[in-house]
């Protein structure tokens, strides 16, 4: 850019004189105060949810009331007086331990081979693509519906089993689209000096590419938790006599959820709120 | 014929035979078959089985299906459903408009101002999904309610008309709608707007463009494929989502999902519902063919 071209701009931009340039200081910041507010907004029912946990409950009935009545511990110490939400929550719990498991070692594996291979190498690659967003964009009425046209099909009782099938299958995709997004600068030239300098592909793995990768993986279990956790519509579907957590406050909506609810949600927030801290604080502090 | 030798190898370099190592060349078979079956068997079969239900008979009574190719469910579904079709494209177009014009600057802000800490202001926008979508969604039934914290505030200062109310009407839908699938419009509009090469953006001010003509002639439209891959993103999941409806709406304002969740778990009707799905189904994947014509099929799995 000429010295020429620079002045020219830059007595354009300044014709206006002093006037503009006091209107660009405060618009500058616009963006960052509705980001702000937009981020506020998200956060806040949030909020709500965590500061009406210490409501006191005024009617005789076990519900959430929605006016302000002082604050108490009561439902924290009485946190287990409802057994069919206690033992709802503790089933999506496991739940999504086990989904975690199963659908982050397979979609780190997906995410593996979609990275490093491509064209001839791996045929059929598009069409695992095109299944993964089919999978991902699908409505989920659509996704529950099938399965359980699927399970009454074969016959298969719905319960736990059929809730853990469900939920690997809508989670692996979204594990495989994070971790694969995270690899995307992985130096390939590290794994080919470990090579040069004699070790063989399991050792490369497991001492170069897999710390590598670590925080996308981690990154990807998040996900995967989060969104076992979270999964309403395929899991009413799928269930039958397993309840899972979401699915006992939909029912209770009609009359009423016990404060109970709010107090395991806080709970359930506060673990993924610390999770995640741990994960971007370890991403700060890998060596690349 | 002089081949360069790298002076610490023995003489084999110069040769390099091709041998077949079925362990190289399965590799990505290898790593992806345990996905690939098992969207095969949990997500692509039970499609196909979906199809195949809605031309079956069955009984509710016993739920026993027999095959009966009965391609007349599928009008027999829309002429019973149609209004149903309309209010879910009507709430989810509602509320994925709202969701772009809404995420649009916090995307545009993070991708160009969020510096070292993009990843965080991302977290920070996915930190609702950590609480169940239900429970936001009865939490905002809480926040509308018409005493609640923010009608009642309001019409406490004599701002709103006392009989006025969000909950059980349209409007509270779409607003639930809209809070709860910000996320899957932000993030793919950041991932479209982070990918705008920044030397182009140099290259327009290089010939005297103004931020706003800048932003309108040049980053405006490098941002189109990704805000026709952040409304598919949206509208199709809120197309067949049903418990904002649920909780947030009335009576008169069902969705098609509610009319598929009935059909499968109270009427026990699966022929019915399975058509239902099965429109649904089409409409999405008319969307997404929609995009790869318009746009070119290789792109939009970028968005993800």
């Amino acid at each position: 850019m000429s010295a020429v071209a620079t002045a020219t701009a830059a007595g354009e931009t300044r014709t206006a004189g002093p006037a503009r340039r006091r209107r660009r200081r405060w618009t500058r910041f616009i963006l960052p105060v509705y980001s702000w507010l937009v981020i506020a907004y998200l956060i806040f029912p949030i909020g709500v949810m965590i500061l009406y946990s210490f409501n006191k409950v005024t009617t005789g009935l076990q519900q959430v009331s929605f006016a302000w009545n002082g604050f108490t511990l009561q439902w924290y110490k009485e946190w287990s007086n409802i057994p069919g939400l206690t033992s709802a929550f503790w089933l999506s719990i496991r739940l999504a331990i086990a989904s975690t498991v199963f659908s982050t070692v397979i979609g780190t594996l997906l995410a593996l081979a979609l990275v490093r291979y491509q064209g001839r190498r791996f045929r059929g690659k598009t069409l695992i693509e095109q299944t993964m967003f089919l999978n991902i964009a699908a409505p989920e009425v659509v996704l529950g519906a099938s399965l359980l046209g699927l399970f009454i099909t074969v016959n298969l009782a719905r319960g736990f089993v059929t809730l853990l099938l469900a939920h690997v299958a809508f989670s692996i995709a979204y594990v495989a689209v994070t971790v694969r997004a995270r690899m995307s600068g992985f130096d390939r030239s590290l794994e080919e000096a470990a090579s040069d300098l004699g070790a063989n592909s399991w050792v490369i793995f497991r001492k170069i590419t897999f710390p590598l990768i670590m925080p996308g993986i981690l990154a990807g279990a998040l996900m995967a938790f989060a969104l076992s956790i979270d999964d309403f519509v395929t899991s009413n579907f799928v269930s039958g006599a397993a309840v899972p957590f979401p699915v006992w406050v939909y029912g209770a909506t009609r009359i009423g959820i016990p404060p109970q609810v709010f107090v395991f949600g806080t709970a359930i927030f506060t673990v993924g709120i610390l999770c995640a801290i741990a994960s971007v604080i370890i991403g700060w502090r890998k060596p690349t | 014929m002089e081949q360069p030798v790298l002076a610490d190898h023995s003489g084999q370099l110069a040769v390099r035979r091709r041998r077949f190592r079925p362990g190289k060349f399965l590799a990505p078979y290898l790593l992806s078959l345990p996905a690939g079956l098992w969207l095969l068997i949990l997500f692509l079969i039970p499609l196909v089985v979906m199809l195949s239900l809605s031309l079956q008979t069955c009984n509710p009574a016993t739920g026993a299906c027999v095959m009966t190719w009965h391609w007349a469910e599928f009008g027999q579904q829309l002429s019973l459903y149609h209004t149903q079709f309309l209010v879910s494209i009507w709430f989810a177009g509602a509320a994925t408009l709202i969701c772009l014009v809404v995420s649009f600057p916090i995307a545009y802000w993070i991708a160009f101002y969020g510096g070292r800490r993009k990843n965080f202001f991302l977290l920070m926008l996915l930190v609702p999904f950590f609480v169940s979508f239900v429970i936001r969604t009865v939490v905002w039934q809480f926040i509308l309610s018409d005493q609640g914290i923010v009608l009642g505030a309001l019409k406490n200062a004599h701002l709103l008309p006392q009989n006025f109310h969000i909950l059980a009407t349209g409007w509270a839908v779409i607003a639930g709608l809209a809070y709860n699938y910000l996320p899957f419009t932000a993030l793919p509009l950041y991932v479209a707007i982070e990918r705008i090469d920044k030397r182009v953006l140099d290259a327009a001010y290089d010939l005297y463009a103004t931020k706003r003509e800048a932003f309108l002639r040049v980053i405006l439209p490098l941002t189109i494929p990704g805000i026709f891959a952040a409304f598919l993103l949206t509208f199709i999941p809120a197309l067949g989502d049903y418990v904002n409806q649920q909780i947030l709406g009335g009576t008169g304002d069902t969705m098609i999902g509610t009319v598929i969740q009935n059909s499968f778990l109270t009427t026990l009707d699966y022929p019915g519902g399975s058509a239902l799905s099965t429109v649904l189904l089409v409409v999405a994947l008319l969307g997404i063919f929609a995009y790869a014509r318009i746009l070119g099929s290789r792109t939009i799995e970028e968005y993800l």
